[in-house]
């Protein structure tokens, strides 16, 4: 009866996890389908070629993979050591009567809607990074840009891989720390202990924050100054997938022209298997060396 | 390294593990004291209690937007949590096989589609059929938003229950059913809800997939057949248009909107303390 | 045991999303409220959302629900009859007319205009500009604002060396559609090489999401150059510019020079035509309808008779709240042509 039970529960809850499996083959299905047009015209060049033009039906996906990389990648680098230093602060160092508070604090980050995030990146946000561009000599200093993009990315990141990556480390068991305290460590060497016992974790705390990063919209849009360019400068205005696709769609009307975003949308599905395949690679190297 | 070396390391990393709390709380000090100057002066009563009016009128508020995003993100845990759990759950249990592999990398691909494609994606499958906009398919695109971080949140919570709980469950007895729900799922219980409340923060600011799916009404509606009014749709709504009275109008929403995530973040976060107390031998 | 296999069951089963709610489209009896929904353009919205409420009042059973989700997404959710109306700022192509099921109607309901906004030091009075400029200073070639051309048509007034930052609209929106279509229109190269579309590809500046995001990043950019609706820059005291007509005037936007633009345009029968760029001495030249889309054989008669009822209020009646909230009332040769269009709805 036990065995009965135990082939059951794996096949009743194998079920709903194939209910995953579906909506992701799904997905993919449904954005191939709508971007047939645009498949069959462009083929491979759609993922080089720099130009965009609705009005001739010329399109290139180049500059917004470019910027959508960029940006997250750069997002990425500002936020993890942040969020992971809040993490760590809250479980391990903060008193704790401060815990709670600044876990509440943290997730309020998390609460404000990516529209607000717009807003205040193009009345507060800009003018800031106009300032620091003008004083670090940039010409022109717009303020709109991959700077100001990446700097909100990071902001709207930062709560979600801490909240998840603070979980993380209070289910560690003390045990572990105790055992790294008892073999003398400092602080910092116990909290390193701990970090790696839940390392599959924070990694899945990083991956969350990327996923944000990559999907991010609204705020995306108000302070990178959508021009598609692909460029390494920090000032210059730049596009991502995202933005193109919230940006355009709702105007879009034209077969062919509708069938181009939403092949952008593809091309996105795409980099985030290709970024999750190759992460799941390192991690495999990591724990095999 | 010596003993004196490693401690000043040590200290040096824990301040910039505090810093970092600073930086991060500058920006949010910033934008919540925007938001309250902005919004918090334009709530009154007839944001509650009203529908919205059109420009020049008095009054007018956002009453049935208020309720509309309660009702859409209830449908989108509805939809989310059990789904989300019970695939973490299948997930934590049975870690190595193919399957799961498969299902995990599934579910992280999902969590980079940007919410406006996967509200493409529920307007192809739950309003063109149909040819009606609905809260249902408001909901089920926030749900399919959800899922992932649900997924992801309750599987690594429960792969950190120490192992000697579930053996000793198992050792007694117990199913794996048994054992899961009786034992493994309590102890995680509070990071699981902390992770649902991340999806539910996360989809209740969402603007984009509810455009093509609950679409909005200007009326008070709680069909779950028709489509529906929400917060987000109305703020930006109200956001992109030229007139004072609906931008400020537009401001006391989205303050009103984080104010109400705060507060099922609290009442949530109080309820797993009730929780924690009670598995406390 | 047995327990924790039924409860994982039942889990998984609620976990299916709901069936569909089993109501029809066509829901009330007669002397039941009747919802209609309708979607399309951004620029009409304020009006729009006015009208329904005022034919409401006198309509009490009659709900009109309209969303502005672009003037795009109102022809695609009308053609695939998601929506009962649609509503655009630029008429349908004829692939779109053809693609749509059934042949669609365009009815013209106010008229709106698109400003020069700019942000340039010291400056604090109306700069006049011409069509070929405007299309020179967005293809790039103009450059800063001390140029030949643009102190030519500014006489007297001191103009800085400052760089001119372009900003344009990155979400596709009809503001940009009319903007493009008269810098089209006066400006052979630009036609060429940018064309007239709701999103083009602009050869400089910036991209903002939205009259606020244009207005937003030219206020605060010193030097900027950016376009917005009438109703955006005056109802934000924004400072804008003149542009000289086809008559050689230099014409503020004001909504009795957006109505005599549309006075000076032949109108099809069909109600699809551009009225940029228009003749008449006090004719602003970048005005432009907006149209309320409806089928002319559609299947659901009741709600047909309502809008068409609607239309007709809005077309007399509801003209006169038009100004108030900053929009061109239409001329009245144009009003009754409709009316006399109305009727080729099948009922």
């Amino acid at each position: 009866m036990k065995r009965g039970d135990d082939r059951g529960f794996r096949l009743a809850t194998g079920a709903v996890a194939g209910l995953v499996l579906l909506i992701v083959a799904g997905i993919a299905f449904e954005l191939t389908r709508q971007s047939w047009l645009s498949i069959g015209k462009f083929g491979l060049s759609f993922w080089t070629t720099k130009v965009w033009d609705p009005v001739s039906g010329e399109f290139g996906a180049l500059p917004f993979i470019w910027g959508t990389l960029y940006s997250s990648v750069l997002a990425l680098a500002l936020a993890t050591p942040i969020a992971l230093g809040i993490a760590i602060f809250i479980t391990e160092l903060s008193p704790r009567w401060l815990r709670q508070p600044l876990s509440y604090l943290t997730e309020l980050l998390a609460a404000i809607p990516s529209i607000v995030y717009g807003l205040w990146g193009i009345f507060v946000l800009v003018p800031i990074v106009r300032k620091i561009e003008i004083a670090l000599g940039a010409k022109p200093a717009l303020g709109v840009g991959m700077m100001a993009a990446a700097l909100i990315l990071a902001i709207m990141v930062i709560p979600f891989t801490s909240s998840v990556a603070r979980e993380i480390l209070k289910n560690v068991p003390s045990t572990q720390r105790e055992a790294a305290y008892a073999l003398g460590s400092t602080r910092w060497e116990a909290i390193k202990v701990a970090m790696s016992y839940g390392k599959s974790g924070i990694f899945g705390a990083v991956m969350l924050g990327f996923g944000r990063a990559l999907g991010e919209t609204m705020a995306v849009t108000m302070v990178i100054g959508n021009s598609p360019r692909v460029s390494l400068s920090l000032y210059a205005p730049q596009y991502t997938m995202a933005a193109v696709i919230a940006n355009e769609f709702t105007e879009a009307a034209d077969e062919l022209y509708l069938h181009a975003l939403i092949e952008i949308g593809l091309l996105l599905f795409i980099i985030t298997i290709i970024i999750n395949g190759l992460s799941r690679l390192l991690i495999w190297r990591m724990k095999n060396v | 390294m010596s003993a004196r070396r490693r401690k000043i390391v040590s200290r040096v990393f824990e301040t910039l593990c505090g810093m970092a709390v600073l930086i991060a709380l500058i920006p949010l000090a910033l934008i919540l004291f925007y938001v309250v100057k902005e919004g918090a002066g334009a709530l009154n009563l007839a944001f509650f209690t009203q529908m919205p009016k059109p420009v020049g009128e008095e009054g007018g508020g956002m009453a049935n937007a208020i309720v509309g995003t309660l009702i859409l993100i209830g449908l989108a845990a509805l939809f989310a949590v059990p789904v989300g759990c019970i695939c973490g759950i299948h997930l934590s249990e049975y870690p190595r096989s193919k399957f799961s592999s498969a299902v995990r990398f599934a579910a992280d691909v999902m969590n980079g589609v940007p919410s406006i494609v996967i509200g493409i994606f529920a307007y192809g499958l739950a309003v063109l059929p149909v040819k009606r906009f609905s809260a249902i398919a408001g909901g089920f695109a926030l749900g399919l938003l959800m899922i992932p971080i649900v997924i992801r949140t309750t599987e690594e919570l429960l792969r950190l229950v120490p192992p000697g709980l579930r053996e000793g469950a198992l050792a007694l007895g117990a199913s794996r059913s048994r054992a899961v729900f009786g034992v493994i799922i309590p102890a995680a219980l509070p990071g699981i809800l902390t992770g649902i409340l991340v999806a539910l923060a996360r989809v209740a600011g969402e603007t984009a997939p509810l455009l093509f799916t609950s679409f909005n009404n200007r009326f008070w509606s709680t069909n779950l057949g028709q489509p529906i009014a929400s917060l987000t749709v109305q703020v930006f709504t109200y956001a992109i248009s030229p007139y004072d009275d609906w931008h400020r109008q537009a401001w006391a929403g989205a303050f009103l909107l984080v104010m109400m995530i705060l507060a099922l973040s609290i009442i949530a976060r109080l309820a797993v303390r009730r929780l924690e107390r009670m598995n406390r031998p | 045991m047995k327990n924790g296999i039924y409860i994982l069951l039942a889990l998984a089963l609620a976990s299916c999303k709901p069936a569909e709610v089993a109501n029809t489209a066509t829901d009330a009896p007669a002397g039941q409220t009747i919802q209609i929904n309708g979607a399309g353009a951004t620029f009409p919205y304020p009006i729009y959302s006015k009208w329904f409420d005022e034919y409401g009042k006198s309509h009490t059973n009659v709900r009109i629900n309209y969303q502005s989700i672009g003037s795009g997404g109102g022809i695609k959710q009308l053609s695939a009859q998601t929506v009962f109306f649609g509503a655009t700022d630029g008429p349908m192509t004829d692939e779109q007319l053809k693609a749509a099921p059934g042949p669609i109607m365009h009815f013209p309901t106010v008229l709106g205009a698109v400003v020069p906004i700019y942000n340039v030091e010291g400056l604090e009075q109306t700069l006049r500009f011409t069509g070929p400029l405007l299309a020179d200073v967005y293809l790039g070639k103009i450059t800063k604002w001390n140029d030949r051309a643009i102190a030519a048509v500014n006489p007297g007034v001191k103009l800085p060396a400052t760089d001119i930052v372009v900003v344009h609209r990155s979400d596709g929106s009809g503001t940009t559609y009319i903007w493009c279509d008269y810098l089209s229109k006066v400006s052979p190269e630009y036609q060429q090489k940018v064309g007239v579309a709701t999103s083009v590809n602009w050869p400089a500046g910036v991209g903002a999401k939205g009259n606020e995001g244009v207005a937003g990043l030219v206020r605060q950019t010193p030097g900027a150059i950016g376009y917005v609706e009438l109703i955006y820059a005056s109802h934000n005291n924004i400072l804008f510019g003149s542009v000289q007509n086809k008559a050689g005037e230099h014409v503020n936007a004001t909504l009795q020079s957006v109505t005599t633009a549309a006075a000076g345009v032949a109108v099809p029968d069909d109600f699809r035509v551009s009225i940029t760029n228009a003749d008449g001495k006090d004719a602003y030249p970048i005005s432009s309808f907006t149209w309320i889309l409806l089928y002319q054989n559609p299947s659901d008669k009741e709600r047909a008779r309502i809008m068409v009822d609607f239309m007709k209020w809005a077309l007399t009646d509801g003209q006169k709240f038009a100004p108030e909230l900053g929009y061109a009332p239409l001329p009245q040769p144009v009003v009754e042509k409709e009316m006399a269009a109305l009727g080729r709805i099948a009922l």
